[in-house]
This record gives structure tokens, C-alpha cells and sequence, in this order.
């Protein structure tokens, strides 16, 4: 699918259930347009991920995720040799008294495709969407590694050749700041802060998330959402935590938000003791009466 | 596009660079194609796909939008007020104005007189052995003007480097784990078969260091010492070494440290602090750190050096508390105290004994032998076989 505008791509990601602000949607918009990588940065669980998994789903192509983590290297990121079939080839070759070759050795069939490789190939046909999640997690040196291959899109296998493509994949890259990324990765991206929703937005993604949910209980919960992420708690619930806490009220069959069942469900919202123990009990029972007459 | 838009997108190009935001000519051209595609006439498709561009920091943004919406206003006639406040703000890549605090303390250099006659005398200081061990040992509030130049510039002789962790990235090497990539290749000589195995080792990087000092009151006599002494650390390591002051707020001072002139550096540093010798709200600046910096800049296992006298004057119970949780954040948790140089110093104030539980090291940092000290115990925090 092309888009033709930044509302008709809105409005697509809407009707894929993912409901973009215009800043996001104009960015996405800008990078598909400009073959450029989307960097997003943002808190755990404000929909950074879902943005790569949407937009594979519109454009209707494969999503190649890789995760990012301390010493990813080329093995596992690029390509890995099959070194069982390779070794077990060897012994069949010489069980039939012949000689091994090298070339025969190194050839595709024992070639293991990782993420980068397959984006890369993908593309000869249709270029796929490449999500490279948490880069922050990764470390100095695959990022310089990434730099390059984002630059040119090409990838040298020593044995087999190089392999490059002139249709480039869609590439969405996120972070959640837990380390610094390097200028030059950024420099070469377009960059969208995704922040908290606002209210309204909240319970439009609730109520198109989980139609299922009781009006009521959607209102009251992303109010008492919105009021958690005024207090100063040490880890802020995101939109994730959001959907969470829904889907267990539902399951609990609860149509309201009510003291006890917040008390009891809260880990579903805060991942932290301290955060826990610091709204359970009055604090929740106040917010919840703020929230109850602030929006019922 | 109009040739006069064009004219007034480069000139906010210009505008973003003067107040720091790193913005080149690719970029401006990137933003001139991308506008091909968007409804320019459509203010908010103009300013998003801007900033998408042109910004990639969070810390930028606010001052983008300000900017923006500064620019790109019709009437221009406050301009030059709001300019001047949008300026103030900006971040510091280059020196303003130097802060009384530390003008007063910091040598005239712009005087070719003094200057002479100053670096005599610190020739005069160091020149022999027994002076240079006297100096060593003598407490930075005790020095003279001579005497702490000549103090900063034997710091800029200490050797600095931060124990290694064992990293997940794996190199060629001695390790028990097999490279059979390399084992295979090395096996085609001898026609597939595999005589020796070839191993993977893990590599080994310096942990990251996280410094966070106290430049309050009653900090005063030993701060300007100190911000050289952090300086020096910084450049001396390869590693990312992040650094904060607080005395009732905490300040990050990471970019301003950076530059390799370290007078314009410690200018900066005076431009960006603006509560020098405060009051001291320890809890509070750890909180901020914790919540606002812990989980960016503590990952990694790194190494956390506190410098303060422990003179609080907020929450003991909140210090607590945060004293905790930084612990359970990072590798190590060093406490250096210019006090505890003295010999009848007890830690008994209230800050101090809430802290001292989860205090690692806890160390003197008084004078030239105790930063000597200090180097070594940072060279040697994994020795032997400790935790990873």
C-alpha cells in the first residue's frame, strides 16, 4: 500500500487498531517517503514496537525483528555458518572417499540467514520492515556496525560475495534510554519522542484495544492511569500496563473500579515494592474518588 | 517553494545551531525534500516533519518547540526580548558568563604578569622531593593560591583506570567456550579433520563511572579542587564517565566537562550550576538521580562515586531510602568524604549514618595522596574473582 498523505497513513494505523498522534504519523509518513530509519525513543510500554508490527501489516510485507542485547555480534545478527551439516558433510564426503572442496563448503545451503541478512535479501522482492528493538541494550560495537549497514545497505560475506540491495527495508529502531545511543545512529534517523497519551487518547486506545471493556470500568482506569503518572513514583505505568490492568478487570468480571480490587490487582500496574507500597491503601482510595468525580 | 521560505528555513537552520542543536547542511537538505511531501501551508506537518529532522534528543525538544514557535510567528515585534530569554537558556556549548563562585577563586590568566610569577612559584613548590611529599599529603582547604596550582597540576599526573567487567561479547581467545567457526576453518587444512579446537573468550571493558558531588557551603574550601579532579578523571578515561553536582538540586555536568580546554570547561560549569555553595539536600538530589538518571546512566554495572562531607540539611529518612536504592542500582558504591582526612573526624552526623550502611568504600578525599589511593582502589574493585 502507498500513502498518499499523512491522514490517509493515520487513518490507516487507526483502522489497524494503533491510534498515532500526528507528530508520529508525520515522522513514519517522512521516513517511508525519504527511505530513511524511523528512530523512536520513549518509556516501557508507550507502543514503540507496535508502530514496526502496524506498519509491516499496512504495507502488507514481512517484519524482521531483531533484539538487541550486550555483545550481539555478527553471528547472530547477520549470518552464521550451518558448522553441523558442514561437519557432517565432511564425514559423508569422506565415508564416499572424496575430497572436500571449500567452495562446496561455503555455499547458500549451509548459510544461516539472521535478521539483517534477511531484511537485506527481502528486499530484492519486497522490501520488508526491520525492526531493530532496544538499542540501547546492544553495545558500542554493534552500533558501529549498524551505522554501516544502514548507510549502504550492503553486507560482505567473505565467502560468498557481497550482497546489497537498491530497495532498502523500512527501518524502525527503538530505544528506552537506558544508555546513551551514539550521535552518528541518530544523525542518520528521523527521531519522535512517543510520550504519554494524553486522556483522551488513552481511553481511545483502551476502547479500541479491548472493545470488550466495560465504558465505566475504561474511563475509570485510564483515569486513575493518568493520576499514577502525576505521582512521583520511581517507574510511571505505561500504555501497556494500561491494557494489562483492563484485561485482568475484565477477566475479574469487574464493571467498576472499586478500593479492595484496586489494592489487590495494583502489581498489575506498578512493577516496583516501593511504588506499590506508596499508592496501596489511601493514596489509591483518594485518586480513586478523584477520578470517580473528576469523570462519571 | 518560494525562494524567500527557502531563505527563511536556512536562516532558522542557523538559529537552532547558535542555541546548540546539532544541525548540519545534510540535514537541511533532508528537511528541504521532505517538505515535497508534506502540505507546507499545514503548520503542524511543517513543524513535526522540522523537528523529526532536526532533532534527536529529548532534552532538544523544548527547546525547538520554543524556537519554533518564536520563528515561524507572523509578527515579529517582542522578538528581540523573547530571543534574548530563549538564549539564556540554551545549552552550553560555549562560555557566557563565568559565575562569581568560581571566578573568584579561579587564578588571573588574562594577567601576562601574575601569570609569570605564579608558575615560577609553582616551580618553586614542586621542585624538590620533600615539597612534593609535604604537598601530597597537605589538606586542599589548607592550600594557598601556589600551592593548589601547583596541586593541579600533579593531579594531571595521576594515572586513572577503572577495574574491567566481563562483558556478553565474546572475541577469539583462551576461553572454554568453542569458536567453531574457527575450528572448522582451521580443520579444512588438514582435510576435516579437527586436531585442536579453537575457544572464545570474553571480552573485557572498564565499568562505566558515575560521579556525583556535593559542592554546598560547606563544601566550599575543597569544590574548585574537586571539579579539577573530576575533570582530570574524565579525561584521563576512555570509558563514559558521567558527572552531577548538587547542593539543593542536582546538575548534570557531563556535556560542559567534555570540551578539552579545561578552564572554558569549569566556565561552563559555573554558567549551568546556579546554586553554588547552597544548602545541602542530599535525599533529595539522589532522588533526582535516582528517578531521572539511575536507570539511564547506571546500566552496566557501574561505579558510583559520592563526594560530599555528609552535612545535610533535608530528610534523613528520604536519604535513606534513595542511599538504597542507588545501591541496589549499580556495581559499587564509593562515599568520599575531604572530612575523614582529619584525625579526630567520627562520622556522626545524622546524613552520614544513614548512609554508612549502604556504603561500599568509604574514603578520605583530602589531598593529593587520597585521590593516589583512591586511583589504586578504583584499578582494583574486581580483583579476584568477585561478582560480575
Amino acid at each position: 500500500m502507498d500513502f498518499t498523505s499523512i491522514d490517509a497513513l493515520q487513518s490507516a494505523m487507526r483502522e489497524k487498531r494503533y491510534i498515532a498522534e500526528r507528530g508520529l504519523a508525520t515522522s513514519l509518513y517522512l521516513a517511508l517517503k525519504l527511505g530513511r530509519p524511523l528512530f523512536l525513543e520513549g518509556e516501557a510500554g508507550v507502543g514503540k514496537t507496535e508502530v514496526a508490527k502496524v506498519i509491516a501489516s499496512l504495507l502488507d510485507t514481512e517484519l524482521i525483528r531483531l533484539q538487541c542485547y550486550e555483545g550481539l555480534d555478527v553471528h547472530h545478527a547477520v549470518y552464521e555458518w550451518n558448522y553441523t551439516r558442514q561437519m557432517m558433510h565432511i564425514r559423508l564426503l569422506e565415508a564416499r572417499g572424496d575430497k572436500v572442496s571449500e567452495a562446496e563448503l561455503f555455499g547458500e545451503e549451509f548459510l544461516l540467514r539472521r535478521p539483517l541478512l534477511q531484511a537485506i535479501e527481502g528486499s530484492k522482492q519486497k522490501p520488508p520492515v526491520l525492526l531493530i528493538d532496544e538499542i540501547d541494550r546492544s553495545d558500542e560495537e554493534f552500533e558501529a556496525f549498524l551505522l554501516e549497514v544502514l548507510s549502504d545497505f550492503q553486507i560482505t560475506i567473505p565467502e560468498i560475495g557481497t550482497i546489497k540491495t537498491s530497495n532498502p527495508p523500512v527501518v524502525i529502531i527503538t530505544s528506552n534510554r537506558t544508555r546513551e545511543v551514539h550521535d552518528a545512529l541518530k544523525r542518520r534517523c528521523l527521531y519522535y519522542w512517543i510520550d504519554y497519551p494524553s486522556f483522551e487518547k488513552e481511553l481511545e486506545i483502551v476502547q479500541t484495544q479491548l472493545p470488550h471493556a466495560p465504558a465505566q470500568l475504561a474511563r475509570q482506569i485510564t483515569g486513575f492511569i493518568q493520576a499514577l503518572r502525576e505521582m512521583d513514583l520511581y517507574k510511571l505505568p505505561g500504555v501497556a500496563e494500561t491494557l494489562d490492568w483492563t484485561t485482568a478487570l475484565v477477566a475479574l468480571d469487574q464493571r467498576a473500579l472499586d478500593p479492595v480490587i484496586v489494592d489487590e490487582t495494583l502489581g498489575a500496574v506498578l512493577k516496583y515494592q516501593d511504588d506499590v507500597e506508596k499508592v496501596k491503601g489511601d493514596q489509591a482510595r483518594l485518586i480513586l474518588e478523584r477520578v470517580k468525580a473528576g469523570i462519571d | 517553494m518560494s525562494a524567500q521560505f527557502l531563505h527563511n528555513l536556512l536562516l532558522f537552520g542557523r538559529v537552532l545551531r547558535r542555541l546548540g542543536l546539532d544541525i548540519n547542511p545534510g540535514r537541511m537538505m533532508d528537511l528541504v525534500s521532505a517538505l515535497d511531501h508534506i502540505e507546507i501551508g499545514r503548520k503542524s506537518d511543517f513543524f513535526y516533519s522540522a523537528r523529526a529532522l532536526l532533532v534527536h534528543e529529548r532534552e532538544d525538544l523544548l527547546l525547538f518547540d520554543e524556537a519554533f514557535e518564536l520563528f515561524w510567528r507572523k509578527p515579529a515585534e517582542s522578538w528581540e526580548v523573547e530571543w534574548q530569554g530563549l538564549t539564556r537558556r540554551r545549552r552550553p556549548s560555549e562560555p557566557v558568563v563565568t559565575h562569581p563562585a568560581l571566578k573568584e577563586a579561579a587564578p588571573q590568566t588574562n594577567d601576562s604578569a601574575s601569570t609569570s610569577t605564579e608558575s615560577m612559584t609553582v616551580v618553586e613548590v614542586t621542585r624538590t622531593y620533600s615539597n612534593r611529599e609535604i604537598l601530597r599529603h597537605k589538606n586542599f582547604a589548607e592550600m594557598n593560591t601556589e600551592e593548589s596550582e601547583a596541586v593541579k597540576q600533579m593531579m594531571a599526573h595521576l594515572l586513572w583506570k577503572v577495574s574491567e567487567r566481563r562483558t556478553r561479547r565474546k572475541r577469539p581467545g583462551k576461553g572454554h567456550l568453542i569458536d567453531l567457526r574457527r575450528t572448522l576453518r582451521r580443520s579444512l587444512r588438514s582435510e576435516g579433520e579437527i586436531f585442536r579446537w579453537s575457544y572464545r573468550e570474553p571480552k573485557f571493558k572498564p565499568r562505566s563511572l558515575v560521579v556525583i558531588a556535593d559542592i554546598s557551603g560547606s563544601m566550599e574550601r575543597y569544590t574548585r579542587l574537586l571539579l579539577h579532579f573530576i575533570y582530570g578523571m574524565k579525561a584521563a578515561l576512555n570509558q563514559p564517565v558521567e558527572a552531577f553536582v548538587f547542593s539543593t538540586r542536582l546538575t548534570r555536568i557531563t556535556r560542559p566537562l567534555q570540551i578539552r580546554d579545561l578552564d572554558l570547561a569549569l566556565k561552563n560549569v559555573g554558567q549551568l550550576v546556579n546554586d553554588w555553595a547552597g544548602g545541602t539536600r542530599i535525599g533529595e538530589s539522589l532522588k533526582t538521580f535516582n528517578f531521572e538518571w539511575g536507570r539511564r546512566v547506571l546500566g552496566r554495572a557501574a561505579v558510583v562515586l559520592i563526594i560530599s562531607d555528609g552535612w545535610d540539611r533535608g530528610d534523613v529518612e528520604l536519604l535513606k531510602q534513595e542511599m538504597s536504592r542507588l545501591k541496589r542500582n549499580c556495581y559499587r558504591l564509593i562515599w568520599l568524604n575531604p572530612l575523614l582526612g582529619a584525625p579526630d573526624y567520627e562520622p556522626l552526623t545524622r546524613g552520614i549514618q544513614a548512609a554508612l550502611p549502604h556504603i561500599d568504600h568509604f574514603l578520605p578525599v583530602h589531598n593529593l595522596a587520597s585521590l593516589e589511593d583512591l586511583a589504586n582502589r578504583l584499578a582494583g574493585l574486581d580483583t579476584p574473582s568477585r561478582r560480575f
